[in-house]
């Protein structure tokens, strides 16, 4: 891998982040991190579409007229999207079953559509796949993050696996009954961010 | 961007061109999966009504044993709720969330306590049999308001169609930790052994706050910190039991029993 | 009546779909420093789901749903006949896509004035996954017409308010202290965990 394409594939995760930074993409991140089964299978989807539609735009990038842009972008990613859908459904039905409407909205995840726009539409093929999987790394990266607050002391399990015993199941853990509630990852989210930038303190927004 | 690529004939050829291959890419995916999604879909469907049969844990839980124990001792019937009696009609086809949505199919209940809003005239039920082909257990489908929508599930009773096999939801959208507890098998293994009707064949069944007595022949223990859903989860029962849900199936095949 | 007056009661409070579905989350963290913006991109939101809703319901019933084709094909047998929803992403968002459009074009030529205070927010509207969100949601619950006329002014109603309500706090919190690290988009992402903490107390009104 050339030193290009491993500098657009970090950067993404904690420099440029895309929810902490750039504000895209924040929908998804709080409904579905409620486990961390649940945010693992939408960050395969959003890195699988934001790779693969940077890759077709990328290589198409020349030929498409600038009158019908965004339309023909569209496109391509709702096909994605729909495909990813389709898989999910077929392979893995409880998890489509709780991620419901959400897999059809990474179609309007402005992570896709913003680096179709931003970046595979001037660069290579080859260094806007690794773009995307970056962003999509990013994206989940937060993800993650949230789910394994919100599931570890929610619900006290990790990957559906037991950590901390439920009183209700006879342990001794209280399970916290705010993270197991999705705008709990509000607040997880806001101090993600006040912690990369204490970290980084150049993300800092200025008045 | 150059000036050759944005004449008129170019520029719907492209599109044409885009949306050919999206549409190919799309619906092969599709047609591909789709034997793969029904599948999906049934086995759901078919591990629930085990699941509230009891028979679930005979099974390895593999898909194929229970699709095979499901096709050997489940018997999917359509009966018609008014009259109670069973009528002609493929169980596979019925969808009761498209009939509910349809005023030719459905009408609205005089009592809607369980907040349905319209109630399909048909239901699917569930004969699921023994080894000998005795009816052991009749699985019934219920659905009633929650805290935040509609919740459905299945409920399991015995020959005597009185006695609580199980309850099981399997579609549901309440509160994680709170009203969701309906899924903790804990709460299901309250209902087992319990009775739908007392002795005048009023519908006793419910959920008690607080919890409930011991010897308490009706109730389990309320959802803690989910009043509103155990109150929903009640009303359910009641609709679904009461006189504009199975109570005439019920009142009819008690006595000869179910075969 | 009382049916549609509760279903709208429902949507704007119990089920607000920014707060409660956390849909349109970009635009509602990015585009709420200032009430005034906040109020036109809220007006334009309204007036967007009000006609894409149903706009797509019609759609979907009529073609998309299974078993939507059967009487113009002549298919009598259900088994045969023929399910076309793997194709409703695409067509939604290329509907509202149209929709925005068109609208733009309508009020620029009859409506200058309303056209000049709304129209910059209407591109950022296509993305806007509340829009999206919405018309899934409409296809989960299987409205009929009138009720996804309700429920897509419902939610447009309720999407406004909560950009408003978030644009006249953040209005005031530029006058309070907040620490270097959480300034602009970690306490705005606060903020809102704790309005959709309020809005969680609607839950379980009975209507």
């Amino acid at each position: 891998m050339s030193s290009e394409a491993k500098k657009v594939l970090t950067q993404p995760i904690v420099d440029n982040n895309p929810i902490a930074l750039q504000v895209l993409g924040i929908c998804s991140a709080l409904a579905v991190t409620s486990s961390m089964a649940n945010a693992l299978v939408m960050t395969l989807a959003v890195v699988l579409v934001t790779a693969f539609s940077n890759l077709f735009i990328s290589i198409i990038r020349n030929h498409i007229p600038s009158s019908v842009r965004i339309i023909v972008q569209m496109a391509i990613i709702a096909s994605l999207v729909i495909v990813v859908d389709q898989v999910l459904k077929a392979f893995s039905y409880q998890l489509s079953k709780e991620l419901s409407v959400f897999v059809g909205l990474i179609i309007t995840n402005c992570i896709v559509m913003g680096r179709a726009e931003a970046f595979a539409m001037k660069e290579k093929p080859g260094v806007s796949f690794w773009d995307g999987v970056g962003n999509g790394l990013g994206y989940g990266f937060i993800l993650m993050t949230v789910a394994f607050f919100r599931e570890l002391f929610g619900f006290g399990t990790l990957f559906g696996i037991e950590i901390l015993p439920l009183i209700q199941n006879d342990g001794w853990y209280q399970a916290n009954g705010l993270l197991v509630l999705p705008f709990s990852s509000f607040f997880i989210i806001g101090f993600i961010i006040w912690a990369i930038r204490q970290w980084k303190p150049e993300q800092v927004e200025k008045d | 961007m150059s000036s050759n690529k944005e004449t008129f004939g170019k520029t719907v050829g492209f599109v044409f061109i885009v949306c050919l291959v999206c549409a190919a890419l799309v619906s092969v995916s599709a047609i591909q999966l789709k034997p793969l999604q029904v599948e999906n879909k049934l086995l759901d469907q078919q591990t629930k009504i085990l699941e509230a049969s009891g028979l679930l844990a005979t099974t390895d839980g593999s898909s194929k044993a229970i699709k095979a124990t499901f096709a050997k001792l489940v018997d999917a019937k359509m009966i018609d709720l008014d009259s109670g009696d069973f009528i002609e009609g493929n169980p596979e086809l019925f969808d009761e969330r498209r009939n509910s949505r349809d005023v030719t199919k459905s009408d609205k209940p005089k009592d809607d306590i369980a907040g349905i809003n319209r109630r399909s005239k048909d239901a699917v039920v569930y004969l699921v049999r023994n080894e000998a082909g005795k009816v052991e257990t009749v699985v019934l489908p219920i659905v009633g308001s929650g805290l935040w929508d509609l919740m459905y599930g299945y409920v399991g009773l015995e020959a005597d169609l009185n006695t609580v096999r199980s309850v099981v939801y399997s579609d549901h959208k309440e509160t994680p930790g709170l009203g969701a507890e309906v899924m903790n098998p804990k709460w299901k293994a309250l209902w087992p052994g319990k009775k739908i009707y007392n002795g005048a064949g009023e519908v006793k069944a419910s959920l008690v706050k607080g919890g409930a007595k011991s010897g308490d022949i009706h109730g389990v223990d309320a959802l803690s910190g989910a009043t509103l859903t155990s109150n929903g989860v009640t009303r359910t029962l009641q609709f679904w039991f009461g006189e504009e849900g199975y109570a005439p199936f019920i009142a009819k095949y008690r006595a000869g029993g179910v075969n | 009546m009382e049916h549609y007056l509760s279903l709208l009661v429902k949507t704007i409070f119990i089920e607000n779909i920014a707060l409660s579905f956390f849909l349109g989350m970009c635009t509602f963290l990015a585009v709420s420093k200032k009430v005034d913006t906040a109020i036109g991109l809220g007006v334009a939101v309204v007036v967007v789901l009000g006609i894409a809703v149903p706009a797509n319901q019609i759609i979907y019933q009529a073609v998309l749903a299974p078993g939507a084709l059967d009487s113009v094909l002549g298919i009598t047998d259900p088994t045969q006949s023929i399910d076309l929803s793997f194709l409703s992403f695409i067509t939604f968002i290329g509907v509202i896509a149209a929709l925005v459009q068109i609208l733009e074009m309508v009020l620029d030529k009859y409506f200058p004035a309303l056209y000049q205070a709304l129209g910059i927010f209407l591109p950022l509207i296509t993305v806007n996954c509340a829009i999206f969100g919405a018309v899934s949601f409409m296809v989960a619950k299987n409205l009929t017409l009138g009720e996804s006329v309700v429920y897509g002014i419902g939610s447009g109603i309720g999407w406004a308010l909560a950009i408003v309500l978030l644009a006249g706090i953040r209005e005031k919190m530029k006058y309070s202290d907040v620490p270097n690290g959480l300034k602009g988009l970690g306490i705005t992402f606060i903020t809102a965990g704790l309005m959709a903490f309020g809005f969680l107390s609607f839950g379980g009104i009975s209507l």
